[in-house]
């Protein structure tokens, strides 16, 4: 498997406990508790609409939790998106949002805004250390799209690439935030196996520089292919939490996924009905065959 | 058939697929080109004939042998005509002139011609009452002008339609047959002789400038307006405006240096004051444009009360000048009395800001519309009547005196080089000082992390602030330098016009700098570039400024070029390459060419991509 294990020393970079988020009457996330430890990949999955986009809104301050909180390496996070990304934690969206009409290269600078300090009248009046945290950034931001393989690209408009670089693209400009951990939302959708396979080497990678790394996914063997640890979310909660294996054999995953009824549920009976009469079906069947 | 024509020596022959795009009227190649060429010289020859009788149309036009007004107009144009005809034939030595396209140039010049022939025969008929009034110079030049156009509607198109797309009709055909490929790359010049080329460029454009403030009549000016909009898109189809941009943007401080040498030959131009007030009329209406475009050219807010922050920076001014009128009654010196107008205006861009750039697009438009209006009122009511007596309410602070700086009184004329300078000529060249900063000021700003980060808010504020900025604080930031512009450029404005009231300062006016403008000078021009909305303005400041007599119908003519702007060329008149491709959606993508990786450099993700 390529998975590896963890660094020998692990910190715990992201501590959320208790979310909890509603919009009026809809509790889109309830109660969710999610730790990630350094070095970690960590996936979450669940079907449509289980929450799992409201969840890293939470995380990242685009929302306000209704309750709970999220902490950092161990500092409460403040609900701004640019503190938390100042902070540490940088993301991708689901659906790409890049700067469509910047430069591949322009993209990355941007995401270096809060690790560089020049401020305007540095700019307007060139002040020494201009130029050179100019030119800092810069080498900075070509390493970077080096890395992601964009490097060839940093002049064109970042609308033109094709979709897959774009993708590459968000990761690219995230990092260059320098984040202790990395939010990637559903970073191959709409890919081909190739390219996700390149996407899995690009995040371990990532992963190897001591970045952890929480990813939305859909695509079940990218997720056990790439991920130490696995929650998944149904309804707004979490359901279950593990190593993948465990994950992808727990009955409530399977049911949430196909659509069974789980335990406890509202026509639990009915499923009940239907088992038997299946069992008993089969069980003529059988007689048949005799 | 297919006709090679010899382009540029630095590129290769192309081969223009006439099978196709048919010329919109089918004639022999040779017929075609030489019945332009023939029309063109015959209208050159008829500009040194009379036109009219009598010196009673402007210009007199009654001088055989010496063009005169329209006439010269005629002349410029036919002149571009033959050459970019000539230069169709291969002739060594002209074929740098086209290349781009080979034939749309010379039918767009063809258009110039006759559309400033045909406008001079029409508005001396119509003045001096019939057709009779033409004199045979008129005719030979309208007739020369007629079979010219016609002699270029004949010639082959240049750019065969795309694969796979039907004939288009009548208008289409000759929409197509005005496009013209881009020009290849150019043959490399020593840097001198670019530099050089770059200097030409900027008298060439500062000549044209200096004639059409220079414009006595109207009919002159339209007459000018017809010849400069087709000449300079025969230019521009030619491909030599390409040439000339690529140069520029290999030289940027060079080409900086050139337009600001030009801009201060102007009053050396100039012996009418009257001229010297429109060009530090435009200078004052640009300036604020360039800081208007701060705010929404690179951090995307519609501000629709900009004018007020130009207001606060007047006001500032006024109330410290020493004019008998202000309430305070005290003298600032110069520079102390700049500081105070951006300093007022800075604090008023913070207080407006603060409160309503929590508000997203068309929201934050309304209320700045609404602080705008407020602003102006609030001047009307500080009379001493409806409130304390700061401003004189709507008689405003008059009698402004004229600046003194180092011991130069700006007020009176001055003997430089020869040359007189008149006042406004003096505030010209000071108001040129502030353009220059404000130039400097947004390139800088435009080119650092802080630019970086207002165009990242435009493009996506969520996006923006996920990536770690600030995003109140950066659009706080773009209000409050905006504003601190328009206050600078107020300081001066003051003392250009001698007194400030509230009505200058409208949301919409006849009179330019209003806000409606300011914002029309920045989207006509070209959102986010430095020259789009100098551009912007000039147009914007000269076109009512020259045509008085449709004053009435100024702001229906105003709506109506917007509209057909924002349909035909929504990227304004100089558009940035980024606003070109957003709008212009065309197959082949404006991409540089690929760098070479170095190497060694592998990354990653390479493997799979």
């Amino acid at each position: 498997m390529t998975t590896t294990t963890s660094a020998p020393t692990t910190t715990t970079v992201l501590d959320a406990s208790g979310v909890t988020m509603r919009f009026g009457g809809l509790t889109a996330v309830r109660d969710v508790d999610l730790t990630v430890n350094s070095g970690e990949i960590v996936g979450l999955i669940g079907p449509n609409g289980a929450g799992k986009t409201t969840f890293f809104n939470c995380l990242t301050g685009l929302y306000v939790p209704t309750e709970g909180k999220v902490a950092y390496k161990g500092t409460v996070l403040p609900p701004k998106p640019h503190l938390v990304t100042q902070a540490g934690i940088a993301r991708t969206f689901q659906n790409i949002r890049l700067f469509a009409n910047m430069t591949v290269l322009e993209n990355v600078l941007v995401g270096r805004h809060t690790r560089t300090k020049e401020g305007l009248w540095s700019a307007l009046l060139r002040l020494p250390g201009f130029r050179k945290a100019e030119d800092a950034s810069r080498a900075r931001a070509m390493e970077l799209l080096e890395f992601t393989g964009l490097a060839a690209k940093a002049d064109h408009l970042a609308r033109n690439l094709p979709y897959g670089e774009q993708r590459k693209l968000e990761i690219a400009r995230a990092l260059a935030s320098e984040p202790g951990l990395l939010l990637l939302d559903e970073p191959t959708a709409g890919m081909n196996p190739q390219e996700t396979r390149a996407a899995e080497e690009l995040i371990f990678a990532i992963r190897d520089q001591g970045i952890a790394v929480l990813v939305i996914e859909h695509d079940i063997r990218f997720i056990m292919n790439l991920c130490d640890r696995v929650a998944v979310l149904v309804q707004g909660e979490k359901i279950v939490e593990g190593p993948a294996e465990v994950v992808q054999a727990d009955e409530r995953v399977i049911a949430a996924y196909l659509g069974t009824p789980f335990e406890g549920a509202p026509g639990a009976a009915e499923a009940a009905e239907v088992e038997a009469a299946e069992a008993e079906a089969q069980s003529t069947t059988e007689g048949d065959d005799k | 058939m297919t006709t090679e024509i010899p382009m540029d020596k630095s590129t290769d022959t192309v081969k223009v697929s006439t099978a196709e795009a048919t010329p919109i009227i089918p004639l022999p190649h040779a017929a075609a080109r030489g019945l332009t060429v023939a029309g063109s010289a015959l209208a050159l020859i008829g500009t040194f004939l009379a036109w009219t009788w009598t010196e009673e149309f402007p210009g007199n036009l009654t001088v055989t042998g010496y063009p005169g007004g329209l006439q010269v107009l005629t002349l410029v144009g036919s002149v571009l005509t033959l050459l970019f005809a000539l230069s169709g034939y291969g002739i060594r030595g002209l074929g740098w002139l086209t290349p781009g396209g080979k034939n749309s140039p010379v039918l767009l010049a063809a258009l110039g011609v006759f559309g400033t022939t045909g406008y001079a025969m029409g508005a001396i008929s119509q003045e001096l009452g019939g057709l009779v009034n033409l004199e045979p110079g008129a005719w030979v030049s309208g007739i020369g002008a007629l079979v010219a156009l016609i002699g270029a509607l004949g010639l082959p198109v240049d750019q065969p339609y795309g694969a796979g797309e039907a004939a288009p009709n009548l208008w289409g055909r000759i929409r197509h047959s005005l496009t013209a490929p881009d020009p290849g790359r150019a043959k490399e010049l020593p840097s001198w002789a670019e530099i050089l080329i770059i200097a030409g460029g900027f008298g060439v454009g500062l000549y044209v400038f200096a004639y059409g403030i220079g414009t006595e009549y109207s009919e002159l000016f339209i007459g000018f307006l017809i010849v400069a909009a087709f000449g300079f898109t025969a230019v521009t189809r030619a491909g030599l405006l390409k040439r000339l941009s690529a140069l520029t943007a290999k030289h940027r401080n060079v080409t900086l240096g050139a337009a600001f040498a030009a801009a201060i030959c102007f009053p050396f131009t100039q012996s009418n004051d009257q001229f010297a007030l429109i060009g530090a009329n435009i200078l004052i209406f640009a300036t604020v444009a360039l800081g208007l475009n701060v705010v929404v050219g690179l951090a995307g807010l519609l501000d629709l009360g900009y004018v007020a922050f130009l207001g606060v920076g007047a006001y500032a001014a006024a109330l410290v000048s020493g004019s008998p009128a202000s309430t305070i009654g005290v003298k600032f010196p110069f520079w102390a009395a700049v500081l105070t107008g951006a300093a007022a205006s800075l604090i008023f861009g913070v207080v407006i800001g603060a409160p309503t750039l929590r508000l997203r697009g068309d929201y934050l438009a309304i209320v700045t519309l609404g602080f705008g209006e407020i602003f102006r009122i609030t001047m009307n009511n500080l009379n001493g009547n409806s409130g304390p007596d700061v401003t004189n309410g709507s008689n405003g602070i008059p009698q402004i005196p004229d600046l003194e700086i180092f011991g130069f009184n700006l007020g009176v004329p001055h003997d430089v080089l020869g040359h007189e300078l008149t006042r406004s000529a003096n505030y010209y060249l000071l108001m040129l000082l502030f353009t220059a900063i404000v130039v400097m000021v947004f390139r800088r700003s435009a080119e650092s992390r802080i630019g970086r980060a207002w165009v990242a808010i435009r493009e996506d504020e969520t996006a923006a602030t996920a990536m770690g900025i600030n995003g109140f604080r950066l659009k706080l930031l773009a209000f409050a330098l905006g504003a601190s512009l328009a206050g600078l450029a107020g300081t001066v404005q003051a003392h250009v016009s001698y007194s400030v009231t509230p009505e200058q300062y409208e949301f919409a006016g006849p009179v330019p700098p209003n806000s409606a403008f300011l914002l029309a000078a920045v989207i006509l021009g070209g959102m986010g570039t430095i020259s789009g909305p100098l551009v912007g303005a000039a147009l914007l400041y000269l076109i009512p400024a020259k045509l008085q007599f449709m004053a009435e119908y100024q702001l229906l003519l105003f709506g109506i070029a917007l509209m057909l702007l924002m349909r035909f060329r929504p990227e304004g008149l100089v558009a940035d390459r980024r606003k070109q491709l957003e709008f212009h959606e065309t197959g082949q993508l404006d991409v540089p060419e690929d760098k070479p990786l170095p190497e060694g450099a592998t990354g990653v993700a390479k493997a799979g991509a």
